[in-house]
């Protein structure tokens, strides 16, 4: 985000490196915690194996993390949350706010209390509607299906559709591994 | 190796503006440490899991892996300048990173790089649904084979929390020359970034990039579905495409010679210039696509993108087969574009 926003100038600009060809890499390098902005020529950038130009973050998890999560008003993070670490894989909040990466899937468990917050500024959302994987969400696969199904049949007994009603609850109870109780017998819509 | 990716034919919709879309989509293994705590035991334990895996797809995705560690380092480049792959995969330490690609290089599996898998469709054109198509096909067929980090709440997990939920994010790179030379991307670009989008120069910075490609791409990856995200880009993508049309339309009726003036100027260059950096090569041959698309100019065999790709450091290398001074890649690259625009057939 902070990119974009400064007026251009039209000469063009050296490269800060070998101040002979023209600029046209923006590379920003974090030492010690102070962030460097350079423009480099391609070929200097590349030499410096800072051949990120393909891939400049405009937007970034540590510009979100500053001052934000477990921090105190005046950036320093608690204590209580620093010393926080995953039990599964062993990595500490402090290496993910200096980092910005988490340590694996467990750290989402163990740091949820600081990430919901997070995630919720990042993404102006917590909750998931995209894809559902097949086999890992198989549980919430079939869940979501028998929402579906317990929609349909409410919506049925509301028109006093009661046959209709009557079919959701059986395709709702072979989902569920049930017995159907009343096979073959006359549904009269009781449910 | 073709020398060129099947998209670069630029054969799909709005591709004379659309040069590219892209559906990248991160994963990682359940109970395995991201990529970046792997130790060496571990990591390989989950790259021989992976190749096992992607190998095991069968003939039908026809993807090969390669070990970067297999790979020379101009190679490797190559594959980033054909956006293949990120530049971060092929950071040193390369051990234990991995990539998969398919004959037409429209697809391709990036292993061990933020997360432990990143799979990518790129098509030319506007076509974001039908790369979520592959893309949600392949990632289905590579679950069916490895166990994923995923929580029902939180979508997929990534190694770092910008990327959860769908773990999607979905681009278009777009050529947008008449927006730039009547000054009005910055603003279209301003506009973007107030819903979210992200833009940024592919060669350069900021609204005055080198070539005016520029990549738009969703910020945020949780609390759509991909198809809503991919709707929301591709909507957007459209806007941009009737807005630079019309520019250009605009610059016909009030430039006229003007116009002509400059694009036949950079014709000229490249038919003839000796020397050339690979900035004024990026910058003339936007000129040139745009005094094509206008029929200004001759139309070339080889299309705008598979142009600039030539004009790379790592694509010149390879080409020529041997590592290159940077003086000898200013001629040689002279040398290319001059017969390719010219239409002999390339030096050898
Ligand atoms: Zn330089
Ligand atoms: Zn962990």
């Amino acid at each position: 985000m902070e990119h974009n926003s400064e007026p251009r100038q039209d000469r063009v600009k050296l490269c800060q490196r070998c101040e002979s060809r023209p600029a046209s890499v923006h590379v920003s390098t974090v030492v010690n915690g102070e962030k460097f902005d350079r423009l480099l020529c391609e070929e200097c950038a590349r030499q410096e194996g800072a051949y990120h130009f393909m891939l400049i973050p405009q937007f970034t998890i540590q510009h979100v993390l500053g001052g934000l999560i477990g921090a105190s008003p005046t950036g320093q993070l608690r204590q209580a949350v620093v010393d926080k670490s995953c039990p599964v894989c062993g990595y500490s909040y402090k290496q993910f706010a200096e980092t910005g990466r988490l340590g694996c899937d467990h750290c989402y468990d163990a740091f949820h209390e600081e990430l919901e917050p997070l995630v919720k500024r990042l993404h102006g959302s917590v909750e998931h509607h995209g894809k559902v994987p097949k086999r890992a969400g198989q549980n919430i696969l079939q869940q979501r299906t028998l929402d579906e199904l317990r929609r349909k049949m409410q919506d049925a007994i509301a028109r006093e559709a009661f046959e209709e009603a009557a079919k959701w609850r059986d395709e709702i109870r072979v989902l569920e591994g049930q017995p159907q109780q009343d096979q073959g017998g006359h549904s009269d819509g009781a449910l | 190796m073709a020398p060129f990716s099947a998209w670069m034919q630029a054969k799909g919709p709005d591709a004379d503006i659309v040069l590219s879309s892209r559906i990248r989509l991160a994963r990682n293994l359940k109970n395995t440490v991201f990529p970046n705590r792997l130790n060496d035991e571990s990591a390989k334990k989950m790259l021989d899991q992976i190749e096992w895996a992607i190998g095991d797809l069968g003939s039908g995705w026809n993807m090969h892996f390669q070990k970067l560690d297999s790979l020379s380092p101009i190679h490797r480049q190559v594959q980033v300048e054909k956006h293949l792959i990120s530049p971060a995969l092929i950071e040193e330490p390369v051990k234990y990173k991995a990539l998969a690609v398919d004959e037409k290089e429209s697809i391709s599996i990036m292993v061990n790089e933020e997360d432990h898998l990143r799979i990518q469709i790129l098509l030319s054109g506007l076509q974001l649904k039908e790369a979520w198509t592959i893309a949600d096909q392949l990632d289905d067929v590579l679950e069916q084979r490895l166990d994923y980090a995923y929580d029902n709440h939180s979508g997929y997990l990534t190694a770092c929390p910008t990327n959860i939920g769908t773990a999607m994010r979905a681009s278009v790179m777009v050529h947008l020359p008449a927006l730039v030379l009547t000054r009005q991307a910055s603003q279209v670009f301003t506009t973007l970034a107030q819903i979210g989008m992200v833009v940024r120069g592919l060669y350069g910075e900021g609204s005055d990039a080198v070539g005016n490609i520029f990549q738009i791409s969703n910020q945020v990856s949780l609390g759509l579905s991909e198809e809503e995200f991919i709707h929301n880009l591709a909507t957007v993508t459209q806007q941009i495409v009737g807005r630079e049309r019309h520019a250009r339309q605009y610059l016909q009726d009030n430039a006229g010679v003007v116009l002509t003036d400059r694009v036949e100027r950079a014709w000229g260059l490249l038919t003839h210039a000796r020397i050339m950096s690979s900035e004024e090569a990026l910058r003339l041959l936007s000129e040139v696509k745009l005094g094509q698309d206008l029929n200004l100019l001759p139309q070339t065999e080889s299309t705008f993108t598979q142009l600039t790709l030539l004009t790379r450091p790592g694509f010149l290398q390879s080409l020529a087969g041997h590592e290159l001074q940077a003086a000898e890649r200013d001629q040689i690259r002279a040398q290319f574009l001059r017969s390719k625009l010219r239409g002999e057939s390339g030096p050898e």
